[in-house]
């Protein structure tokens, strides 16, 4: 029994990974929280519900989802941050316009496709599959297999590729990156589309597993994944991921154990015992100091 | 050029020029405009209008950093500014980020842990863990990378123990040897008169002197007033 549930833990951990991964990026090279992460998941699962209904078929969906959803972000940070960036304006303004940028989507969502939950089609597939005595769909299969990936992929390119070199050169000392000569701007803008391309992913796999959509679906799945960003260590990505799984887990012991009335109360308990011992989340680090 | 922060006038329409193969040397009290003029060259800061910097023929104003950058202007800036999470070897990568002739790059590594073996020595370590010597011959290392043809020097001695400022000083004369044009921004302008061989004296963002080092050396207001009393006519 306990198995069927971390199992059931382990899908939802990975979606949350994938969601703290997209704060994770955005927020090593900005030290900004991008509140309107949530919605710009819905947003890509509303993209590519439209794109499989005009009967594209499910791969080139997602992937003009991805363009769409990776772009828009993009638009938004060269237009509306980069400005604020630019005149010096303190965090908490960027930090406003986001929550902005959340409700403005959502609210587009809302007058695009209705306020009402529609149904999702199945992309990854109904089948369910039974190992012992544990039971899962075969879209769990997807969730672990794709998102494992993405994940390892991610970590690869921030770890061994040129870009990925220049995005943490550009996260810790933007001034010296400048004399490099690397285009900060570039550097940021391929950072916010990874993010919106995480999300995407994570919004095809769950609303193919849920087989659901709304336009606010992004408001909690949101929160929980800013919180296992942080619980996991924001800016540091394979951190954001484990506490993505961390919290997964937790929240389908609990639903075992006592009941699913507690589920988002543990995880935010969770959140605070965690942080009081470790206050810069389980792999978070203190900074290198500058001699 | 003139440079402005806001309202603030840093360089007054300062004129100078550095010949193909020189050393020279830009001195002048804290504050005087050094790192400014410097930056305005690397394009990081904006020259006012009507400024002109030319390098080899092409107008630096009208550049972006990256492009100057890939014309071969490199700036080892004040205070080292190493990335002090990622090991010397990306540091070093990332001295080389615009250069498209992949395959010299190694040379260039080559070269560098030539120059610098302690580097070699600390090629895996966070550059934030380094000393503050270690960390600047990783800061002029990185320069190197872009296999500079103007290679620019902030006070490269700043923050060092005597004997340490003494090895630097060697190294950039070693570079300047091997055919690299040099412009160094100083404190210690005796050790950088000694290796130079034009020098220009700033003051409150105006060219105050400007002549040969050793002359300069000789210069009875320009000691006085830059190098310090107690140092001995030659
Ligand atoms: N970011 C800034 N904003 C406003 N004023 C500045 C800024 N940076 C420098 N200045 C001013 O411009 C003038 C020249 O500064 P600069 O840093 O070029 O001096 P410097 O000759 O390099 O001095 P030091 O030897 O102390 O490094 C100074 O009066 C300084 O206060
Ligand atoms: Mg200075």
């Amino acid at each position: 029994m306990t198995a069927q549930y971390i199992v059931n833990g382990l899908t939802m951990g990975l979606i949350y990974a994938l969601i703290a991964v997209g704060y994770s990026l955005v927020f090593g090279i900005l030290k900004m929280i991008n509140m309107a992460h949530g919605a710009v998941y819905a947003f890509g699962a509303h993209m590519i519900l439209m794109f499989v209904t005009w009967n594209l078929g499910a791969v080139p969906a997602v992937i003009l989802s991805v363009l769409l959803t990776g772009g828009l972000l993009v638009i938004y940070d060269r237009t509306i941050l980069a400005t604020l960036r630019k005149k010096k304006a303190p965090g908490i303004a960027a930090l406003i316009t986001t929550i902005g940028f959340s409700y403005i989507i959502q609210n587009g969502l809302m007058i695009a496709f209705g306020t009402e939950i529609k149904a999702f089609p199945a992309l990854l597939g109904e089948k369910m599959i039974q190992v012992g005595n544990v039971k899962f769909a075969f879209s769990q299969v997807y969730i672990l297999v794709v998102s494992i990936v993405l994940l390892v992929g991610l970590s690869l390119l921030i770890h061994k590729s040129k870009i990925g070199l220049a995005m943490r050169a550009v996260e810790q000392n933007s001034r010296a990156a400048d004399l490099m000569g690397i285009n900060a701007k570039g550097v940021i803008s391929v950072t916010f589309f990874l993010s919106g391309m995480s999300a995407v992913i994570a919004a095809l796999l769950l609303a193919s597993y849920y087989q659901t959509v709304y336009p606010t679906m992004g408001v909690m799945i949101g929160l929980k994944g800013f919180s296992a960003s942080v619980l996991g260590g924001i800016g540091i990505l394979y951190g954001s991921a484990v506490g993505g799984i961390i919290l997964g887990i937790a929240e389908s012991l609990t639903v075992q154990f006592l009941s699913g009335a507690y589920r988002d109360a543990v995880a935010f308990i969770l959140l605070f015992l965690i942080l009081i011992v470790r206050p810069n989340g389980l792999f978070g680090k203190a900074k290198v100091s500058k001699v | 050029m003139n440079t402005y922060y806001g309202n603030i006038h840093a360089l007054k329409g300062i004129d100078f020029e550095v010949n193909d193969g020189e050393l020279v040397t830009l001195i002048g009290s804290n504050g005087a405009g050094k790192s400014t003029t410097l930056l305005t060259i690397a394009g990081v800061l904006k020259a006012a209008s009507g400024s002109r910097i030319e390098f080899n023929g092409h107008d630096l104003t009208k550049l972006s950093p990256p492009q100057i950058v890939k014309m071969g202007v490199t700036l080892s800036p004040e205070g080292r500014e190493v990335f002090p999470e990622l090991t010397v070897e990306e540091n070093l990568k990332l001295g080389a980020y615009c250069r498209k002739d992949v395959k010299e790059i190694k040379d260039s590594f080559d070269q560098v842990y030539e120059l610098f073996p302690r580097l070699l020595e600390r090629k895996k370590q966070q550059a934030g863990t380094l000393s503050g010597g270690e960390q600047q011959m990783l800061a002029i290392g990185r320069a190197l990378m872009n296999r500079p043809k103007l290679l620019m020097l902030d006070e490269p001695s700043m923050g060092l123990a005597p004997n340490l400022v003494l090895e630097i000083f060697n190294l950039i004369k070693e570079i300047h040897k091997q055919g690299t044009t040099i412009l160094l921004v100083e404190q210690n302008a005796n050790m950088a008169l000694k290796i130079a061989d034009r020098c220009y004296v700033l003051e409150v963002g105006r060219i105050k002197f400007s002549g040969d080092a050793k002359e300069m050396q000789n210069n009875d207001e320009v000691r006085k007033a830059y190098l310090g009393t107690v140092n001995k006519k030659k």
